[in-house]
C-alpha cells in the first residue's frame, strides 16, 4: 500500500494550470479581435512576448537550481506575457515586447521567489516600466486596419514594422484618452474634442486607436463574465472598480460637463475593462476577503479616474492598479472574516442561554 | 421553517447513489472478533473478561473506567481467547489492547428485559441505562452519550438537534437507517428529549435524502419532534453548522453546545437508545457504508463491532479494480488505513475502496493566494494564512489566526487549485500545540515539586537551627544557674 495521506480523500477537479488555461479562454476573444483588427504586427508582438516569457522563465528557474517543467507548465508565465501583450500598442517594436516579458515574468515574478510571492502584478509592472522608460513608442497608436481591409500590413510589411520598426505612413492615430488629454491642453473642451472621436457603440466593439486589446470592451466582459460564471474569479473586484470610475466620473459630469467626461467615456477607454476583469482580479496580488476585494476594487478605479482628469498621464490603469497593489497587504491585516464564535474583534461570543 | 444560512462550505460529489437504494443487509457472523477496549473519547475500558471466559451475546466484557468512558459488551456469544494487542483503525495501524472473542455460531444473547413503558423511566434512569449500554455519539465523534446527557440535564436543553445530515460524500448509512427504522429512531429520540428535558427537538437531514425525510416525517407525526430538510452541503453535519442553520445561535469559541442551550445527537445514536431503553440490548452493532469505485457492489452492512474489515469488503463482492487508496469514514474526514484486518469500532461509518481517479491527488504546487480556500471556509479562518505561519514553525501566529477554532473539516484542501494539503497543516500544528502545552503543564508541575522541595530542606534546616540554638539557651541557662549555686555556695 501507498505512502498514508491525510484526509480530505477527494479533491475538486481543479488545479492552478487548469485555472490559467480558464483565463487565457476568456482572453481569446478579445485576443483574436485584436488580432483582426491589427493585423500581423499584433500576432507577431503577442508570439515574441510570450517566447521571451518563456525562454526568461525557464533560463533562471534553471538558474535557481530548481525543475523548469512544472514552473512553466502551470500557465502563469505565457498568462502574463499574454496579459502584458493585449496591453502594448500593437505596432510596437518587438524588443518592447520582448523586454516588458522579461521584466514581468523575471524581475517582478521569480526575483520576488516565483509564483505567489509577488508583491505587483508582473503585467502591469512591466507595462509601467516601459510606458516611463520608452515614452515614444509605448504612445505611439495606429488607426485600426483590419485584416484583410485595403490598408492592412501584409506579413512582410508586418515584420518590418515589429523588428526593423520601420516608419509607417498615415496611419498613426491617437488613442480616446491621449486625445482629448491634447485637446485640453490646448484649451479645447470636450463639447468639441469628443465630436466624430468617441461614440459608445465604437468603443464597446473597440474598433478604435488603442492597445492590442484592449478596446474591445464587450468582448472583455463578456471574458470576465465567463470567469465569473467559472467561479474563477468573483464578480466583487471588477464591479467595485467599474464603480469607483463610474461614480466620480458622473458626479464630476453633472457638475462642468464639459471638462469632466461621463461614465461611459471612461468605462469603455484605455485598459479599464482588461484591468477590472483579468488584472485587479490576479489572486497573487489583491486582498483575500470580499470585503477586502472591494475596497481594493474600489480605489483601483478611483485612482484610475483621478489620474486619467488630473494626472499626467492619459490613462491610469496600471498606475493604479500598482499603487493599490502595493496597499493589499494593509488591506488584508486589518479586513479578516469573523470566526465561528468570536466577535470581530476575535473575542468569544458570550455563554448565552435562553429559558 | 426558517433556516439560517452558513458561511463556505463546499459542494464535493456526493457519490451516494453507489449504496443509497440496496436495502442494509446484515453481516454473516464471522469467526473471529477483535473489539479494541478504546473505541470512544475518553479512557479506555477495563476488561471483566479472562481468557478462556465463555461469554454471552450482550455481556460486559470491559468496564467503563473513570468519568469520560464507555462500556464494552461481546457482540456475539463465544469464548475469550485472547486478551492482548491488535491492529487499530487508525493510519498508523499500530496494536492496541484488544479482546479477542472466537464466535461459537449460536449468537446466544444474555437475558434482557423488555421495558412495556420506557416514558416512565425517570431522566437519570435513561441516562443510566444509555451508560449502561455503551453507547457513543455513531455520528464519527463518539464521545459517550450518557455522560452528553447528564451534562446537559444539567445546564438545561432548549433545542435537542438530531443530525441526518450525513454530508460526507458516499456515506448512506444514516440515510439507511432512518429509511429502514424511523420509528425506533423517533422512539430514541423521544426518549433523549425526555432525558435532557428538551423544550424543542429539531431532525435536520439534507435534501438529498428525501426518502429519509419522507420516512421520518411520518414517523413524527403526533408527536413534539420536527423534521426539516436542510439544503445540501459540506460540512452541513458538523455540530457547529448544524446548529448554526437551524437555530442561527453560534456555539461561543471554546465551548461547547450546552453553552448555548443545545444538545446535538446523530439519529443513528437515537437507535441505540431506543434499542438499549426499550429492549436493554447494548451497543453491539453498527450500520457501515462499503462503498468506493473499487468496491464491486457497494452496499450498508450491519456488522458486529469488531468484525475484521476485510470481511465487509468480501461480504460487498471485493474490489472490482486495485483500490488507490482505503479509508474509514467519508472522504472529507476519513482516515486511511493498510491493514484490513483492523476491526469494526462504534465509530465506523464507512469503509471506502477508492481509485486514484477518485482521490485526485496532485503534487503540490505554491500558493497563489486565490483565497478560494477562504470562501470555502466555514467557520470564517484565513487558511492559507494558517498555512504560511505553520510552514515556518510559527505556531502563535497560526494561534491568533483562529487555528484552534478550525474544525478540521478539510473543505479548504478539497477546493485548493494549488493542491496544498492545507487541513493536513492545521492537524499536524493541532498536535504540535497539544504536545507543547502538555510539556509546559508538566515543566510547571516540575517546577513547583522542586520548589516545595526546596522549602522544605529550607524548614528543616530552620527549626534544626532552632532546635540547636534552644539547647544552647538551655545549657546556658543550666550553666549560669550551676555558677549560681555554685556563689550561694561560696
Amino acid at each position: 500500500m501507498n505512502q498514508i495521506a491525510h484526509s480530505p480523500h477527494a479533491h475538486a477537479p481543479i488545479s492552478i494550470s487548469k485555472v490559467m488555461a480558464t483565463v487565457m479562454l476568456a482572453l481569446a476573444p478579445a485576443t483574436l479581435f485584436g488580432f483582426w483588427l491589427y493585423g500581423w504586427p499584433a500576432i507577431n508582438l503577442w508570439v515574441v512576448s510570450l517566447i521571451a516569457a518563456i525562454i526568461g522563465e525557464a533560463f533562471v528557474v534553471r538558474w535557481q537550481g530548481r525543475a523548469v517543467r512544472p514552473v512553466l507548465m502551470d500557465g502563469s508565465g505565457v498568462l502574463t506575457a499574454w496579459l502584458l501583450a493585449l496591453s502594448l500598442p500593437p505596432f510596437a517594436p518587438w524588443w518592447i515586447a520582448a523586454l516588458g516579458s522579461l521584466f514581468a515574468v523575471v524581475i517582478c515574478k521569480q526575483v520576488f521567489g516565483g509564483l505567489g510571492q509577488n508583491v505587483f502584478n508582473p503585467a502591469m509592472a512591466a507595462r509601467v516600466m516601459l510606458l516611463i522608460s520608452f515614452p515614444l513608442e509605448m504612445t505611439t497608436w495606429i488607426a485600426p486596419a483590419p485584416l484583410g481591409s485595403a490598408h492592412a500590413p501584409s506579413l512582410l510589411e508586418s515584420l518590418r514594422i515589429t523588428f526593423l520598426s520601420q516608419p509607417i505612413d498615415g496611419m498613426a492615430s491617437a488613442s480616446l484618452l491621449g486625445h482629448v488629454k491634447t485637446e485640453f491642453t490646448r484649451g479645447i473642451g470636450l463639447d468639441q474634442s469628443l465630436t466624430g472621436y468617441f461614440s459608445p457603440l465604437h468603443s464597446m466593439v473597440g474598433e478604435r486607436a488603442g492597445s492590442l486589446g484592449e478596446t474591445a470592451a464587450v468582448l472583455l466582459l463578456l471574458g470576465g463574465a465567463f470567469l465569473i460564471a467559472r467561479r474563477i474569479i468573483t464578480w466583487h473586484a471588477p464591479v467595485a472598480m467599474l464603480a469607483g470610475v463610474a461614480v466620480p466620473a458622473l458626479l464630476f459630469n453633472l457638475i462642468d460637463s464639459n471638462h469632466y467626461a461621463g461614465p461611459m467615456y471612461h468605462l469603455l477607454s484605455g485598459g479599464l475593462m482588461l484591468g477590472a476583469f483579468f488584472i485587479i482580479t490576479d489572486p497573487v496580488t489583491s486582498p483575500n476577503t470580499t470585503l477586502g476585494q472591494l475596497i481594493f476594487g474600489f480605489s483601483c478605479g478611483l485612482l484610475t479616474w483621478i489620474i486619467r482628469t488630473w494626472g499626467g498621464y492619459p490613462e491610469g490603469v496600471a498606475f493604479a492598479v500598482m499603487l493599490m497593489n502595493a496597499a493589499t497587504p494593509i488591506i488584508d491585516y486589518y479586513v479578516k472574516p469573523r470566526i465561528y464564535g468570536r466577535d470581530r474583534k476575535g473575542a468569544a461570543l458570550p455563554v448565552r442561554k435562553e429559558s | 421553517m426558517k433556516l439560517f444560512n452558513l458561511r463556505g462550505g463546499v459542494h464535493p460529489e456526493g457519490r451516494k447513489d453507489l449504496s443509497a437504494d440496496i436495502p442494509v443487509r446484515v453481516l454473516p457472523l464471522p469467526k473471529l472478533l477483535f473489539v479494541p477496549l478504546q473505541q470512544h473519547i475518553g479512557a479506555p475500558a477495563t476488561p471483566v473478561v479472562n481468557v478462556g471466559d465463555h461469554v454471552l451475546k450482550g455481556q460486559l466484557i470491559a468496564a467503563a473506567q473513570g468519568t469520560v468512558s464507555s462500556a464494552i459488551h461481546a457482540p456475539t456469544s463465544g469464548v475469550i481467547v485472547g486478551l492482548g494487542d491488535h491492529a487499530a483503525p487508525h493510519p498508523s495501524g499500530l496494536p492496541v489492547p484488544t479482546i479477542t472473542l472466537e464466535s461459537d455460531g449460536n449468537d446466544a444473547w444474555i437475558t434482557t428485559e423488555t421495558v412495556t413503558d420506557p416514558f416512565a423511566l425517570s431522566a437519570e434512569d435513561i441516562a443510566a441505562r444509555v451508560a449502561a449500554a455503551g453507547i457513543v455519539g455513531l455520528g464519527g465523534a463518539t464521545f459517550p452519550a450518557a455522560l452528553k446527557l447528564n451534562l446537559s440535564r444539567n445546564s438545561g436543553v432548549q433545542t435537542l438537534i438530531m443530525n441526518g445530515g450525513e454530508c460526507e460524500p458516499y456515506l448512506t448509512c444514516d440515510d439507511r437507517i432512518m429509511r429502514e427504522r424511523a420509528l425506533e429512531i423517533v422512539e430514541g429520540i423521544r426518549l433523549i428529549a425526555l432525558a435532557v428535558a428538551a423544550k424543542e427537538v429539531l431532525v435536520g437531514i439534507e435534501d438529498n435524502k428525501p426518502e429519509a425525510i419522507a420516512a421520518m416525517q411520518s414517523a413524527v407525526k403526533g408527536s413534539e419532534v420536527k423534521v426539516v430538510a436542510m439544503p445540501s452541503m459540506y460540512p452541513m453535519g458538523s455540530e457547529k453548522q448544524i446548529i448554526q442553520v437551524l437555530t442561527g445561535k453560534e456555539i461561543p469559541a471554546g465551548g461547547r453546545p450546552a453553552d448555548i442551550g443545545v444538545l446535538v445527537h446523530n439519529v443513528a445514536t437515537a437507535f441505540a437508545v431506543q434499542q438499549a431503553i426499550r429492549y436493554s440490548r447494548p451497543l453491539l452493532s453498527r450500520i457501515v457504508t462499503v462503498s468506493g469505485g473499487a468496491i464491486k457492489a457497494a452496499c450498508n452492512v450491519e456488522a458486529l463491532v469488531g468484525t475484521p474489515v476485510q470481511e465487509l469488503i468480501d461480504f460487498a463482492g471485493g474490489y472490482s479494480q486495485p483500490a488507490a487508496r482505503l479509508v474509514l469514514g467519508g472522504p472529507m474526514m476519513g482516515q486511511q488505513f493498510s491493514n484490513t484486518n483492523v476491526p469494526v469500532v462504534k465509530g465506523t461509518s464507512g469503509v471506502l475502496a477508492l481509485t486514484s481517479q477518485e482521490i485526485g491527488q496532485a503534487e503540490a504546487s505554491p500558493c497563489i493566494r486565490c483565497s478560494t480556500c477562504v470562501r470555502a471556509c466555514p467557520v470564517g479562518l484565513l487558511p492559507l494564512e494558517m498555512a504560511a505561519h505553520i510552514r515556518i514553525s510559527n505556531l502563535a501566529g497560526a494561534v491568533t489566526l483562529g487555528l484552534k477554532d478550525c474544525i478540521s473539516c478539510g473543505s479548504c484542501s478539497y477546493v485548493c487549485p494549488a493542491h496544498i494539503p492545507l487541513v493536513h497543516y492545521f492537524n499536524y500544528a493541532k498536535g504540535d500545540l497539544a504536545t507543547q502545552e502538555r510539556a509546559k503543564l508538566k515543566q510547571e508541575a516540575t517546577k513547583k515539586l522542586a520548589e516545595a522541595r526546596n522549602e522544605r530542606i529550607a524548614r528543616i534546616e530552620r527549626e534544626r537551627a532552632e532546635a540547636a540554638a534552644k539547647r544552647k539557651a538551655a545549657r546556658a541557662a543550666k550553666e549560669a544557674a550551676a555558677a549560681a549555686a555554685k556563689a550561694e555556695v561560696v
